[in-house]
């Protein structure tokens, strides 16, 4: 119960750097960063201007990190950053950034806002202003083991489900496997076929992997919540796990934020470079493709279409593998508007979708990926990451159109003919 | 004072007091915001051609794809008045030969006339972006104070050296000392305003470059 | 000041002691005076119909009784209005004054010259017009004094019995040379000194004869002074700017710059302002009227203009240095570089400090402190 604005104000002044800096001195007010935030265009409000969201930032950076910011502060021509403050700009912080990152690509001047809102989300929870529903997940996946409170049995029961289903066994605690891989609470309970498709994959491709009791859950609700000593703790088993089973690679699943947390905030975090490398599952099947380890047969003809995960796309620099394992199962695929680099959030990344209170904003923003539907009219929709199928799935619910959504983990494993000898 | 006496004030310790506070504030604010420094970055980087801090600063003169047409406006007058203003700062040929005295550096000019048209043209581009400042309800949301007065210490020398250049409202001599006044008086409140973008603009960019260039993500 | 009026044309060539007596005396004929006064009132820019009730006036006119005070001066302006002398009728303007004081060109010296002009003052207390060449010093009395009269006093003393005063030169009109930097005897102006009487000021190192002669006879027709600028010169001769007016102009507009005196620029009559011209920011009437009876201007003969007729001229920066260069060369550069990087690295100390200090006083945050 130590959360204070003072404390908050003194993360905040460890987090501010030279690019921070840079970016606040570069920022000419020219608005464009609001027209590539969802939440602005959906809502037309300027206070979802991406830069705004920073705004308390910005202030004190001046009143602590230049020497005109000083002397206008000692003499009261700015004002000092206030809790009541903070406590405003938890709604923009949070539950209207999903750190898609769009703002920071098309920023005339260069700044990185989403790299910004990352570290001022530090400040926020430690001031205490961060959302109920993140702090509830975050505390979870510190205690329990997982946002949604999943422990290991409810992880071993999915596993002998897919033994049953495919006649696999599911390797636990394998030591010196070559692959750990990982998963997402929302894969354990709402999308079981990943563990099988993951199982299929890895037999065609002849590879050893495992899973880790100690270490299931990819994501990271520390990263979301803008925590950096609780995001460690969480990303630390997952290292430990990794370390303790000597694999060469550790497998995130398809969550775009838990690629992020593991690939590039993890070694980060922990303080030291990884002995082990990190790759998003599309990543491995493109890697298996290439090596003609990933063999598929028949062709999906229902009109499909993609939707990228910031994550894993803008912010990860994965964007054609997967359009290249589109390539060898789907027939009629098309692209969005916007699709790749440039793609449109689901609008819940980032940890909003964690946020109870901000359910409506997101429905909202929604819109944003409902025009891009409706542009392709698609008969499925396809996509890499759990979160963004669980989002979209209620705005498309929401807005009652019926569009199924598979994985491309799934659907590609779909494709793998089943070995003759196993029959 | 007479004008001849402002002119000579202004050719003379105007502009030593200037350039002098120009330099002293462009190095002291480089040096204020790049020492804070950044954090080596330890994860494993990811190579990719054209996904680095320089590329981004080219990169980013252009709008990204799909951008252009949410903003027509201010890409637009962005363009003009940034080329306009560079063409007019350095390319009339009595600006070529400030710089040829304070540096001892020069290069051709253009006709007058010419300079003269983009000088209406930067100006025009100009009163079209503060419209617009006026009327995009996020940009009139987002400004501040420093954004108008910013404004008005651009403009001011475009207007006052065009009005000059046309005897225009006060004898030209004194226009002229007004003009190079305006413009020390910009060149005085650069490194402490925004401004300064012209110099971290290229900071920015890169950081930006490089952390995502990282990733293997050229942006 | 009243206006005088014209008596009946016809007349005025032979009533004694005006200037249409003088004339004939002269061998003026009417028409040549006619002549005179239709240049005269072209110059002045008034309509030609002013002409003949300018020959009129003039002619009608008692010859006007002038002082002409020189100070701290060179002579070059009395030079030069001697030089408009021959052979045009110009010369003859002096016929239409009486010039009762001017210790260059009188004949009498020592104490009947200062005796002359104390007469003058007397018999025409309130009616003459005082013509001033040279600056006034202000430093010490004794930098300048003319029978033992500072010309302070001088000043002070001729000025209060004046219809008008004429400043002629740049001297007396601003100080002039004598005022450069650092300006030794404290030189000043007749502006600086005398505040209650009209004030004319014709500058130029030295002024242009005709403007001098133009002013005068504008003063004889309308017993007013002309209109003045701000800077109380005649707008008729210096409402322009020479670089407005010059035959050069063109190349300035193309971006044509002779860039030394004997580069082909040069020769080929290229723009000067590289050199140093002065004309963008010098008021004056050379480019259109020019000198030695239309002969020629110092731009025509291949120099730029100095920019002689304005104030504090010979300060500016210096006449070969284009106006558009640093008027005194940047000697703060590297002064300034090693303050702004001391700044820098100060501030940046300080931040590093508290930076570290902030790090430093970080406490691990655990479940519990995600609660306010």
């Amino acid at each position: 119960m130590s959360a204070s604005l003072e404390k908050g104000v003194r993360v905040l002044k460890e987090m501010i750097d030279a690019p921070i800096a840079s970016y606040f001195n570069s920022c000419v007010h020219c608005g464009i960063c609001a027209e590539a935030c969802l939440f602005y265009t959906e809502t037309g409000n300027p206070k979802y201007t991406p830069i705004h969201k920073l705004e308390p930032m910005r202030r004190l950076y001046e009143q602590e990190y230049t020497f005109l910011g000083r002397l206008a502060k000692m003499v009261g021509l700015s004002k000092p950053v206030t809790d009541a403050e903070l406590g405003e700009w938890q709604e923009l912080v949070y539950n209207s950034c999903t750190l898609c990152g769009r703002c920071s690509a098309v920023c005339p001047v260069g700044n990185d806002i989403a790299y910004m809102v990352r570290k001022m989300r530090e400040g926020m929870s430690a001031s205490g202003h961060s959302p109920d529903g993140l702090k509830g997940a975050v505390t979870r996946t510190v205690n329990i083991g997982s946002p949604m409170g999943i422990k290991l049995p409810a992880v071993k029961a999915q596993m002998k489900h897919v033994e049953a289903d495919y006649g696999m066994t599911i390797p636990l605690d394998m030591e010196g496997a070559e692959y750990l891989v990982m998963l997402s609470s929302m894969e354990i309970i709402n999308f079981p076929e990943y563990l099988g498709a993951i199982a299929k994959i890895m037999r065609q491709a002849g590879k050893t992997w495992t899973l880790c009791s100690e270490a299931f859950e990819a994501t990271n609700a520390g990263m979301q919540i803008g925590n950096s000593d609780l995001a460690r703790v969480i990303v630390k088993r997952i290292v430990d796990g990794a370390e303790k089973l000597k694999v060469k690679t550790v497998i995130s699943p398809e969550c775009g934020h838990a690629y992020t947390a593991l690939r590039w905030e993890g070694a980060n975090l922990v303080g030291k470079p990884f002995s082990f490398k990190v790759q998003h599952i599309v990543e491995v099947l493109e890697e298996f493709r290439l090596a003609g380890l990933l063999k598929t047969e028949g062709m999906e003809t229902d009109r499909l279409t993609f939707h990228d995960p910031c994550q894993l796309a803008r912010r990860g620099g994965v964007i054609e593998p997967q359009r290249n394992l589109l390539k060898m199962v789907a027939k009629d695929f098309h692209e969005m508007p916007d699709a790749g680099f440039m793609n449109w959030c689901c609008g819940g990344g980032g940890g909003a979708s964690a946020i109870e209170e901000g359910e409506e904003l997101r429905l909202e923003a929604f819109k944003r990926k409902k025009s891009q539907l409706d542009a392709v009219k698609p008969k499925r929709l396809v996509t890499a990451c759990a979160n963004c199928r669980i989002v979209m799935e209620e705005g498309l619910e929401h807005y009652q159109m019926n569009l199924p959504i598979v994985g491309l983990t799934e659907m590609i494993a779909e494709h793998i003919p089943d070995p003759v000898d196993s029959k | 004072m007479d004008h001849l006496q402002l002119l000579t004030w202004a050719r003379g310790p105007g502009l030593d007091l200037s350039l002098g506070v120009l330099v002293l504030g462009v190095i002291w604010r480089l040096i204020e915001i790049y020492g804070l420094g950044r954090k080596q970055d330890l994860s494993a980087p990811r190579d990719v051609a054209g996904a680095s801090g320089w590329n981004t600063i080219i990169r980013r003169s252009v709008p990204p794809p799909g951008m252009f047409k949410t903003s027509p406006v201010s890409y637009m007058g962005g363009y003009i008045f940034h080329i306009g203003l560079a063409i007019v700062v350095f390319l009339f040929a009595p600006h070529i030969k400030l710089v040829q005295g304070v540096l001892g550096l020069a290069w051709p000019g253009l006709p007058s006339q010419m300079v003269d048209f983009v000088t209406v043209v930067t100006m025009a581009a100009m009163i079209v972006v503060l419209f617009d400042r006026i009327n995009k309800p996020v940009k009139r949301y987002l400004s501040t104070f420093g954004d108008w007065f910013t404004w008005a210490l651009t403009f001011i020398p475009l207007l006052s050296g065009w009005m000059a250049v046309h005897h225009l409202l006060v004898p030209y001599t004194l226009m002229l000392a007004i003009h190079i006044l305006s413009v020390e008086l910009l060149l005085i409140c650069l490194p402490f305003t925004k401004l300064f973008h012209a110099f971290t603009v290229f900071g920015s960019r890169w950081y930006n470059g490089a952390i995502n260039g990282h990733k293997g993500v050229p942006v | 000041m009243k206006s005088r009026h014209p008596q009946q044309p016809g007349t005025e060539f032979s009533v004694p002691g005006t200037v249409g007596e003088g004339l004939a005396r002269h061998g003026v004929s009417r028409r040549a005076f006619l002549k005179f006064c239709t240049v005269m009132t072209s110059m002045l820019a008034l309509p030609p119909s002013m002409a003949p009730a300018m020959a009129a006036a003039i002619a009608a006119t008692r010859r006007q009784s002038v002082i002409w005070l020189s100070f701290q001066e060179c002579t070059g302006c009395t030079e030069a209005i001697t030089r408009s002398h021959s052979p045009t009728l110009e010369n003859l303007i002096f016929d239409l004054i009486s010039l009762d004081y001017h210790h260059t060109l009188q004949a009498a010296s020592g104490e009947a010259a200062e005796h002359a002009r104390e007469q003058a003052m007397k018999d025409n207390a309130g009616k003459y017009l005082l013509i001033v060449d040279g600056s006034i010093p202000m430093a010490n009395p004794g930098y300048s004094t003319i029978a033992g009269i500072s010309n302070y006093d001088m000043l002070v003393d001729s000025a209060k019995g004046a219809a008008a005063i004429v400043a002629v030169g740049t001297c007396a009109t601003y100080g002039g040379l004598p005022k450069a930097n650092p300006n030794p005897t404290g030189a000043v102006s007749v502006a600086d000194i005398i505040k209650d009487k009209p004030i004319i000021n014709i500058p130029g190192c030295p002024p242009i004869p005709v403007v001098m002669t133009g002013v005068l006879a504008h003063f004889l027709t309308f017993g007013t002074i002309p209109e003045l600028d701000g800077l109380g010169r005649p707008k008729v001769f210096y409402g322009e700017t020479i670089h407005d007016r010059c035959y050069r102009r063109p190349f300035y507009d193309q971006g044509k710059f002779a860039k030394t005196f004997d580069d082909e620029a040069a020769r080929r009559g290229w723009c000067l302002f590289e050199l140093g011209c002065k004309g963008p920011v010098t008021y004056n009437a050379c480019a259109t009227t020019k000198w030695n009876d239309g002969t020629s201007f110092p731009i025509q003969s291949g120099h730029g203009c100095i920019g002689c007729s304005e104030p504090n001229f010979w300060d500016a920066g210096g006449f070969y240095k284009a106006l558009s260069m640093p008027a005194n060369p940047l000697k703060v550069g590297a002064g300034v570089a090693a303050a702004g990087a001391a700044a820098g690295v100060v501030v940046t100390f300080l931040n590093r400090g508290k930076k570290g200090a902030a790090k430093a006083a970080h406490e691990t945050t655990t479940l519990n402190d995600l609660e306010q």
